[in-house]
Formats: C-alpha cells, structure tokens, sequence
C-alpha cells in the first residue's frame, strides 16, 4: 500500500494513453455485460419458476388442435392436481398489424396453475358471469389505454363465428398484475377469453384446444406423469407430446437461434482485440520507462518489488475500467431490458467480468513485468 | 517544393518506418478487423435471409391469403374460396388452358434435427397443378410422389438439417408414416426449407377437410397485379388479401431482419467506439514517437498540411488494411455458412445461408475508414502543433 503514489503516478504518467486505453476496456466490458447479460437473462429467466407445471401439446406441432376431451382423462393420471388449458385466438385489435395475443382459457383454473399471474377470485367470478368478457394483463391495459367496462372489437383471420363474421368482440371485466417476471411474457400480457363461451360461437374446430398447462403435486415425478400422459393418446389420430414447461421454452428459444454460439462469439471477438490492445499499450508503457524503472533499481528497489509495481498498475487499470464497464452494461440493460425481457445484469457475469478482468490484467502485465525484474541497471540507464 | 510534393514525400516516409511501429500499429489493424467482422457477419445473416425469403419464381406470381392474415400459417381458405380465386380474371392460363392457381395447404411438423434439437418443419400439400405454378422446383434425386399414398419429396435444406429424410427412408409425422421419394431444389427459396406431399392425401392424413391456407397464382403479363386484385376484391363471395410473392416475402423477414440489423449496429456500434479509442490511441504513440523527425521537418521547412496529411495517410491506411481483414474473415469463415431459425412469418424453421455480398463489405470498409478518419483526426492536429524548438530540444 506504501507504493500506492508510486504505482498512481505510473499510471497517469501519460494521461491520454491511460484514459484511451481505459475507456476502451469499458467499452469492452460494457459489451460483454450487455451480450452475457441478455444471455444469461434468458436463461434464468425460464428458471425454476416452471418446474412443477408440464405442457401438452399435439404431438404434430404446437400450433395443431387436441381434443378437450383428453382432459378428463388426464386429470386420472396419479399426481396430476390442476390442469387449465388454452387455445390460440390470434387475432387483432382495429388493423391486422396490431396483433393482439388472445388465448381461450379455463380462468379458473388458470389462476391456479398460474399463481404468477394474480387473477383474484373476483375477477374469475366476473368472468363466469360475462360470458363474452375478457381478462387482460396490466401492460397491455396500459398499452391501449383500456379499461374495466370496455368493448374491444377484435378482429381474426382463422376464427369464424356463428353468423359467418370474423369481426369479435369481447368486455373487459377485469385487468391482472402479473409478477414482474411474468410481467413482459407471453401469459403476462395476454388477452384471456373464455373458451367455453369461444367454443360455442365459433364455426369450426370445436371441442379442441391447443394446450394443456398441468399442475403436477411433485415435479421429480415429471417424467413419469408425462409419459402417462402421452400414452394415452399414442396412435390415436391425436398424440399428444408432454414436456416440463421449462424444457419446452427452452427448446423454443434453440429454435430461435443460437443466441448462446452469437453472444459467445461476438464476446471473443471482442475480448481478444481488447488483450491485445491493452497488453500492447502496457508494454509500450514500461518501455519507455525503463531508464525510470532503472533508477527505482539503483536507489535499492528489489528486481521483485519493481516488477509487482508494474502488474498491480496494469491490474488497477484493467479492474477499475471493467468494474465501470461492468457498471455501465447493468444501466444499458436497465433500459434496453424493458424490450428483451431481462432488466438486472445476473451476479454470474459480474464475477465473471472481473475474473476477465483479472486474468486480462496478468496476460497484459506479465510480460513487462518479467523485463521490469529482468532489468539491467546499466545497460538501461546508459539508453542501452 | 510544391505542397503536394511535400505531402507525397511526408508520407511515403511515413509509411517506410511503418514496420518498426509493427506492434502499436497492429492494435488498428486488429481492433477495426475485429468491428468488421461482426458488423459484417451480423448483416449477412440478414442478408442471407432476406434473400431466401425474397427469391421468386416467375416474375409475376402472387399469393392470395385470407383477409388479414400475417403469414401464410394463419390464414384459411375453404374449397369453394379456392375454386373461385382459380375463377378470377387476371391468371395466366398454363397450356392446357386452365388458370396457374395451385391452392395449398401448409402444416407444421415437429421434428428432429440431426443434432437431435426438436425443430419445427412446414410441410406444404400441392395439387398437381402445384408444379405448373412453382416450375423452380426441379426433383434433383428420386421422383415426385403419387396422390393418394403417403408419399412426400424434401426440400435440400430441409434432408441436410433434419433426421431421418433420405430418399427411401420412412418417417412417422404423428400418426401417419410418409415414405420420402424424392428431393427437390427451388433456386434458393424457402421452400428448399419444406417438405412437400400430395394436397388431399396431406389434409386427410391430419383431418383438413378439403381446405387449405392460400392460393398462389401465375398473373396474366397483360392485365398484371392490378386486374385480378380487382377481380377477387369485387368478388363478395371472398375475404382475402393478395400480394405478389416479392411484397409478401418482404412483410415476412422484416421483423426478423429488423432486429439482426439492430443487432448488428448497436454491437458494431459499441465495438467501434472501442476500436477508435484503440487507433486514438495507436496514433498518438505514432506522432509521440515521431515527434522529434516531424519537428525536424518542420525546422527546415515543410508547412504543416504534409505533417497532418501523413497522419491521415497512415491511419487510413491501417483502417483499410484492417477493414479488409475483417471482411475477409467474416467471408471466409461465414459466407454460405447454412443456418436455421424460426421465423414467425414463414411458419416454420427456414434455413438460409448466410450471404457476405460485396455490398456488405463495402460497408464494412466505409465504417474501417471513418473509425481510421476519427482515430486520425485529434494525433494529427496534435502533430501539427507540435512546438517545433521544444520537440527538438526533448531527447
């Protein structure tokens, strides 16, 4: 710590390399927050919040229809509690660009099966006795300015009613606050109708629905609860496939793309422009100071004590740089997140910025602190 | 000396000691490469998809949906809506005179990629007059297959990504099992992405009744879009939108690409920032280091444009070396890289091949040279001001 003045004055000993060099380890590291952030943001956020809930869907593909039947028989399988279903409504609110995302459900039990999403038993009441009522989560409320008592046209291209129309219309009875994490996805900021009232106005495809959301008593028996369910529809003309609810987002997300291998390489990319560039600004650095650093030797500084000088600077520099990198990329996230779904940059790449960081300040500082403690007096201050 | 003789003269010099700088001027070099190649990479996965998506047939088909359907997936068209959009006024007629309208019915299917990745694969039902209005579709192995069995021909990309659709093998979709007979090339479109079966044996093997989700249509050269738009809007028995197969292929990857844009400027965009610190940077240890020559220069009588000139000449220089390297790692190591993703629009997982067109590197060189002009810029004018007597005097 005595040498704190010492290693200081090293580093601002040219102030527009340093500051250069700095800011563009934050950049650095301000990108690296921001890709492993959404990453690992994604991730967690499909967690563990899912675990005790399995999906059904048709085995053909998930937008294909099961009958509704297959409930009834589901709820035998041992340890199934709840299972709420929905079908896909599509449609959209006054032009086709606005789409609005509308599912058929069973509220009553959708609020069991989804605690997450706070529908009161008030509003599940007001549901059942609105029969074309519909229940809407907070954010798209307030995205069209919608309230309790309204009337929403909706407009659909798949569903035809009873009278031959596609224009629908259904009454706000009630507007939910989903959790936060539930908040911006799909569930959270859906249009919920009811399927019992749907199923009877529409045209074609009645008596199926497009998924079952099933509420298991103990998610280690997922597995076996699945393939009971699956077994029961096999080689029927609907077979059914049933997954964990996180395992099915996942494979959704892998469908996407390989965020994971974009993120990854855009990160390398950066990272070993960034080891090169730093690790050369260092060198460059002790280079010129080498008659300085010879002087340090003569007055009695140890070969060992110069070149720790040379690291601990070369690692204030790269710690203080990634930490306001690090800093910057948790704010960006604050606001771009709102759109991405995570908004808080995950503990996990935080400490794995700073051992970057680290190890980024050793690769650089090494080399000339090998040749700082490798030093001859002489030669180096004869400007040999 | 003329100014020019003495920018000329400046800067060749300049450039001559380049090598002895080698490490500090690396640092450009690498980190504009380094921008260059994401922006590059990024934009080409765009590309790429734009283009599968936008790759037509014949210049004038279109496709007809229902009123207000997004993609093709969402829309449906019973029999008779079909029959009467045949009907309409403005379709070519193919050579036995019937119109070239193929209605077509467009499934979803789960299945597995050869990694063992579940993915989601359209699978298209034609008629027989499918292939009078998509004749890109060429059988490069096997045959067609027959109406009435479960037989199915798979697009190339489609037998490259997924398992289990080489042609003789069978593969159980739910509940009916196809026999792959054939694979089909199409010039690049999304439809290489598809597996493609008889229309009515596709729509009872899953229940379809005899509808179906879109009509497309070969357009009459002489009356063109206009005629047969006009002909099925009046025509009060339909509710369906019509657009030619360029336009609807456009709405398809707009959000998609949107987003890889998105992508691409903002990473690019940051990393840029980095890389001018890094020539800023570089250029300054350039002039420092030079400081004692370009005060001699200036001692016997060179003006300072040539000084700042140099300066510029060199960080371009070093951009366009960088800008070029980058461009050529993003091609070598992505161009006609083969990708797949699930594209709302498309319906299913389309895979497309990442295109490094030349446009895309010109890019890349313009940003490589701005990021050189702007790293150049402050060293330059800071050489320029270098007080000759005190630059002479330091050792």
């Amino acid at each position: 710590m005595k040498y704190f003045m010492l290693i200081w004055a090293g580093l601002w000993r040219k102030k527009t390399r340093t500051v250069l060099t700095m800011l563009s380890i934050v950049v650095a590291f301000l990108l690296f927050g921001l890709l492993q952030g959404i990453n690992q943001g994604i991730k967690a956020g499909l967690g563990d919040t899912g675990n005790n809930r399995l999906w059904t869907t048709a085995r053909m593909s998930a937008v294909s229809s099961m009958p509704a039947a297959l409930m009834v028989r589901m709820q035998t399988v041992k340890g199934v509690r709840t299972i709420a279903h929905l079908s896909f409504f599509g449609g959209y609110f006054q032009d086709a660009k606005n789409a609005l995302p509308a599912f058929a459900t069973n509220v009553d039990k959708l609020a069991v099966v989804y605690p997450e999403l706070n529908i009161t038993p008030a509003q599940i009441a007001a549901m059942q006795t609105t029969r074309p009522g519909a229940l809407i989560g907070r954010p798209l409320a307030k995205k069209y300015g919608w309230k309790i008592g309204d009337k929403i046209p909706v407009g659909t291209t798949i569903w035809t009613n009873n009278d031959g129309s596609n224009n629908w219309a259904f009454d706000i009875v009630g507007i939910f606050d989903p959790t936060p994490q539930f908040e911006r996805s799909p569930l959270g900021s859906a249009f919920w109708i009811n399927y019992a009232y749907w199923d009877e106005a529409r045209k074609f495809d009645n008596h199926r629905v497009h998924q079952f959301i099933v509420q298991v008593d103990n998610p280690a028996q997922a597995a076996v609860i699945s393939s009971a369910i699956d077994k029961m529809s096999e080689n029927s003309p609907d077979e059914t496939r049933t997954q964990t609810e996180n395992a099915a987002l996942q494979s959704q997300l892998k469908q996407l793309a390989d965020i994971n291998f974009i993120a990854n390489s855009i990160v390398g990319a950066v990272m070993f422009t960034l080891l090169f560039l730093t690790a050369n600004t260092m060198m460059q650095s002790v280079r010129e100071r080498i008659p300085e650093l010879a002087v340090l030797k003569t007055l009695g500084f140890s070969g060992g004590t110069v070149s720790t000088l040379v690291l601990v600077e070369s690692l204030m520099l790269c710690l203080f740089a990634a930490a306001v990198g690090l800093v910057l990329s948790a704010g960006a996230m604050k606001a771009v997140g709102s759109v991405l779904g995570p908004t808080r940059l995950p503990g996990i790449v935080i400490a794995a910025g700073l051992v970057i960081a680290v190890a980024l300040a050793i690769i650089s500082g090494l080399p000339p602190a090998f040749r700082a403690q490798r030093l001859n007096i002489v030669d180096a201050l004869a400007g040999r | 000396m003329s100014a020019l003789t003495q920018i000329a003269a400046v800067s060749a010099m300049n450039i001559r000691s380049l090598p002895q700088r080698i490490g500090t001027s690396s640092v450009v070099v690498i980190g504009i490469a380094g921008v260059v190649a994401v922006l590059i990479s990024v934009l080409a996965m765009s590309t790429g998809l734009i283009r599968t998506l936008q790759k037509t047939g014949p210049d004038s088909r279109a496709i007809v949906v229902r009123t207000g359907s997004s993609a093709e997936l969402v829309s449906v068209l019973m029999n008779d809506a079909a029959l009467a959009i045949a009907d309409s006024a403005g379709i070519k007629k193919g050579s036995d005179g019937r119109p070239l309208a193929s209605p077509e019915t467009l499934l979803i299917m789960n299945i597995s990629k050869k990694d063992g990745a579940d993915a989601s694969a359209p699978f298209r039902g034609l008629t027989q007059d499918g292939f009078a209005v998509h004749p890109e579709i060429k059988i490069t192995s096997g045959r067609v297959f027959q109406a009435g069995v479960t037989e199915m021909i798979v697009g190339k990309s489609a037998q490259r990504l997924y398992k289990g659709l080489d042609v003789g093998s069978q593969i159980k979709l739910r509940s009916a099992t196809w026999t792959v007979v054939g694979t089909f090339e199409s010039g690049g479109s999304g439809r290489e992405s598809e597996l493609i079966a008889d229309k009515q044996t596709l729509n009872s093997a899953y229940q379809r009744g005899n509808g179906g989700q879109s009509v497309w249509v070969v357009l009459d050269p002489q009356g063109g879009l206009q005629t047969f738009k006009d002909a099925i809007t009046t025509n009060p028995q339909l509710q369906v939108d019509v657009s030619t197969e360029k336009d609807f292929g456009t709405r398809q990857s707009a959000q998609i690409s949107k987003i890889l844009e998105i992508v691409a400027y903002v990473v690019g965009g940051i990393m840029a920032i980095g890389a001018i610190f890094g020539a800023l940077n570089t250029m300054y240890s350039a002039v420092s280091t030079r400081s004692r020559e370009i005060a001699t220069l200036r001692a016997i009588g060179f003006g300072p444009v040539p000084v700042v000139v140099s300066v510029f000449v060199e960080a371009l220089l070093l951009a366009l070396i960088g800008g070029s390297v980058g461009a050529l790692i993003a091609w070598l190591l992505f161009n006609g890289h083969s990708v797949d993703t699930l594209v709302g629009g498309f319906g299913g997982q389309l895979i497309f091949d990442l295109a490094v067109t030349p446009w895309l590197v010109a890019l890349g060189i313009i940003w490589a040279c701005v990021i050189g002009v702007i790293g150049g810029l402050f060293p330059a004018i800071r050489a320029a001001r270098l007080p000759v007597a005190t630059a002479l005097r330091a050792v």
